[in-house]
């Protein structure tokens, strides 16, 4: 009898034991604190961070079975992210949170949000001359994208081992980006150019023309990037439910409950992928710095975009407006405001910074609907 | 394919076809919005 006990009592103490082997799983729950340090205290993208450190606390519990084949996140990442459906539902919801209007009033802005994805393409070089496989360059070059969604599509599709790296970084920097910008904005841009007052948009965008946009952009990025079609199909289905305005039970249980539990079901799936055994390698800390590198780039080619409007338009373009062209909405362009404001009081820069940032939106989601199907015209993918 | 071929590819194709797209887009909408321009709201008689 004095065996079973004692066979009893070591099978509640066999998760220290563990623990003390393998200490990096001490490590993931010390990152899994910390990440919800970050979303409870700091209020970091908190809907996000809060679900993803709660997941890698679970997965990093010594004999934790969430992730074996009957464990329930298991359950949720084979239905949700091995599929793509958790990003794609995500998307509706955000097509359906967006106004398109700012950039529709002023549509050479969609040059701003092209230019703002530039560092997709130059991190992913970066990657490659570091030793990376081609499809995990393209992996850690989509956080330049500087959108969740879109970069969990494309890592779980084509380097699901990077998921929780590539899924951090992108949150984690998205959440950066009041602290990130404004030093590259100062950097580039002389004082003149900051001071620049341009003038408001004045022009009011038409029902009709906010409801073609969704299916023109559908159809003409489908039609040149079909393998994109699920990303950009989804957002669209979104934003015109939302402008149609005739669906608007549709509309909000896309932007409210479907986002809502859809979140709550990514973010822990994506938290359960930080095992420690997976994720403490010099590769996760490469792949943090070309993240952080990659969402530089867009800032600084945005402003360098920005620039050029302003010779093409005789002086008349801030700069600063083409750090909005990424798809942190609006979170971007309320950095711009805040930025070009310390430098002139007059300056109103918002609704253009709007526009450039909506741009970004759709940018990000069009570079990697034009990515993807340039690796299926290599044969790279499928 | 080597690492060097690839990333230009993709530099190339990708972000040229992200701009071209764009552009084109930009064109589109501004062409869309003269068509359909915002009417002013009706005044109550």
């Amino acid at each position: 009898m004095a065996d079973a006990i004692i066979n009893g009592l070591g099978g509640l103490t066999v998760g220290f034991q563990m623990l003390a082997v393998d200490w990096r799983n001490t490590v993931m729950l010390l990152v899994g604190f910390v990440l919800l340090y970050l979303g409870i205290k700091k209020d970091c993208e908190p809907l996000l961070l809060v679900p993803i450190g709660f997941g890698c606390i679970l997965a990093n519990i010594p004999l934790s079975d969430v992730m074996s084949q009957e464990g329930f996140i298991r359950a949720l990442y084979d239905a949700g992210i091995a599929t793509e459906l958790f990003p794609l539902l995500i998307f509706v919801g955000i097509g359906a949170m967006t106004d398109f209007g700012p950039v529709l009033a002023q549509p050479s802005t969609f040059l701003l949000g092209a230019a703002g994805q530039f560092g997709i393409f130059l991190t992913l070089l970066l990657a490659l001359a570091l030793g990376f496989p081609q499809l995990d360059a393209v992996a850690i070059g989509i956080i330049g994208a500087c959108d969740g969604p879109t970069a969990i599509y494309v890592t779980s599709k084509y380097a699901p081992h990077l998921l929780g790296a590539v899924s951090v970084a992108a949150y984690s920097y998205m959440s950066l980006v009041p602290i990130l910008q404004p030093p590259i904005m100062r950097l580039l841009t002389t004082k003149v150019e900051r001071e620049t007052a341009m003038k408001p948009v004045a022009k009011p965008v038409s029902k009709t023309t906010k409801m073609l946009f969704p299916l023109v952009i559908t159809i003409l990025g489908g039609v040149i990037a079909p393998k994109g079609l699920p990303l950009l199909g989804t957002i669209m289905l979104g934003n015109l439910m939302r402008e149609s305005g005739v669906v608007s039970r549709l509309t909000k249980a896309s932007e409210n409950e479907i986002a809502n539990v859809v979140t709550l079901f990514l973010g822990l799936c994506i938290g359960a992928t930080m095992v420690g055994s997976a994720f403490i390698k010099t590769q996760t800390l490469i792949i943090l710095a070309l993240g952080l590198v990659a969402i530089c780039l867009d800032t600084v080619c945005g402003v360098l975009m920005g620039k050029v409007m302003r010779v093409m338009t005789g002086g008349k373009v801030n700069p600063l407006i083409g750090a909005a062209g990424i798809s942190a909405f609006p979170m971007a362009a309320r950095v711009v405001q805040r930025e070009g404001a310390k430098w002139n009081k007059k300056s109103y820069l918002l609704m253009h910074a709007m526009g450039a940032n909506a741009g970004g939106q759709v940018g990000s989601v069009i570079a990697a609907a034009v990515m993807l199907s340039v690796l299926a015209g290599m044969g790279i993918i499928r | 394919m080597d690492n060097f071929t690839f990333g230009i590819t993709m530099l190339v194709c990708g972000m040229g076809g992200t701009i071209l797209i764009l552009w084109i887009m930009s064109l589109v909408m501004g062409f869309l919005g003269k068509l359909f321009p915002e009417k002013p709201a009706k005044k109550e008689a």
